[in-house]
């Protein structure tokens, strides 16, 4: 029985940290759709500026792994 | 990691883990520090494909370039071109372990994009110690450059003067992070991506939701080949970034 809830709980657990996955999600979207919208405005300068739209699409993307990381861990390494 | 097996935990035929198992490649004996393993073979294929892209293909010189070797020549023109932009012309000094960090990286994720094939890049055993390197690398190179100087990619001198210690302790912590975080974004997304893939197929046993299982398969498959260019480019540009940090450490 003691076993279960523990196990229940690592399952809701997990399901909680992969809603950080989601967040990532809106992060990235921001990112890239702010990215467009000025892009859009003055295309000429978005060319060089795709290398800090990457690198902010992986500093957003990050921290959405991060929690992906705690959802195996909890469901595969505790 | 996935020992037990799928019957009892889910209702899957194939577990979504079963995928990442470091096995040996001859026998079933324990794996050791040297034992050859699955991982070791697709590691040193992807550096066998590393030396067909750019030193067997290349090999002709030829003025009009052939296909192979324009896409050596692409791939050069590539990096160079991103370490110019962000790292500036000094740090093309740096360019070759650049060069070889994106083609490994690309190469090995490719690889694993075979069916049937081990991914090497999902693990963060492997993308720790490339992580590590570069950390490892830029720290030393900063010191080297710069002296103590190096130091002061922590104290924001732009911001006010009673915020500057608090300032440096987040880009202290903020420092040391980089290296987890360099590691486990190209280790998680290409493991997530590959577990997602698992998991369609785990769908396709079941009659009922097979073909809309196997259009979703290629979906995530098209989707996984572009994740497998983007993380190899993003670890790349990071150590650019890392790089430039290093070389002009003034906030």
């Amino acid at each position: 029985m003691e076993g279960d809830i523990a196990q229940m709980g690592q399952f809701i657990g997990a399901g909680l940290a992969a809603i950080g996955s989601g967040a990532a999600a809106i992060g990235v979207g921001h990112v890239a759709g702010n990215f467009l919208a000025g892009a859009l405005r003055n295309p000429s300068a978005a060319a060089g500026q795709t290398a800090t739209l990457f690198i902010g699409i992986a500093f957003a993307e990050a921290l959405g792994i991060f929690s992906f990381l705690v959802a195996l861990l909890l469901m595969f390494a505790v | 990691m996935a020992t037990e097996s799928a019957g009892e935990t889910g209702g899957l035929s194939i577990h979504p883990m079963d995928q990442f198992i470091v096995s040996p490649l001859f026998g079933d004996g324990p794996v050791g520090m040297f034992t050859i393993t699955n991982a070791t073979l697709w590691l040193a294929l992807a550096v066998v494909a590393v030396l067909l892209i750019m030193v067997i293909s290349t090999g002709g010189r030829s003025v009009v370039p052939g296909r192979a070797q324009s896409v050596a020549e692409l791939a050069y023109g590539f990096v160079h071109k991103m370490v110019e932009d962000v790292a500036g012309k000094e740090g093309l000094k740096y360019f070759p372990y650049i060069m070889t960090l994106f083609l490994f990286i690309v190469c090995a994720n490719f690889l694993g994009l075979i069916p049937m094939s081990f991914t090497t890049t999902s693990h963060i055993a492997v993308t720790a110690l490339l992580a590590l390197a570069v950390f490892l690398t830029v720290t030393i190179l900063g010191f080297v450059k710069n002296g103590a100087a190096f130091l002061g990619l922590f104290w924001v001198s732009s911001a006010p003067l009673a915020l500057r210690p608090i300032l440096a302790l987040i880009e202290l912590i903020s420092y040391f992070v980089r290296p987890v975080s360099h590691s486990i974004r190209l280790a998680g997304n290409i493991m997530a991506g590959h577990a997602v893939l698992k998991v369609f197929a785990g769908f396709a046993a079941v009659a009922a939701v097979a073909p809309i299982a196997i259009i979703g398969m290629v979906g995530v498959y098209a989707l996984e080949v572009l994740v497998a260019f983007i993380q190899a480019y993003v670890f790349t540009i990071l150590t650019c970034v890392y790089l430039k940090d290093a070389l002009h450490p003034s906030h």
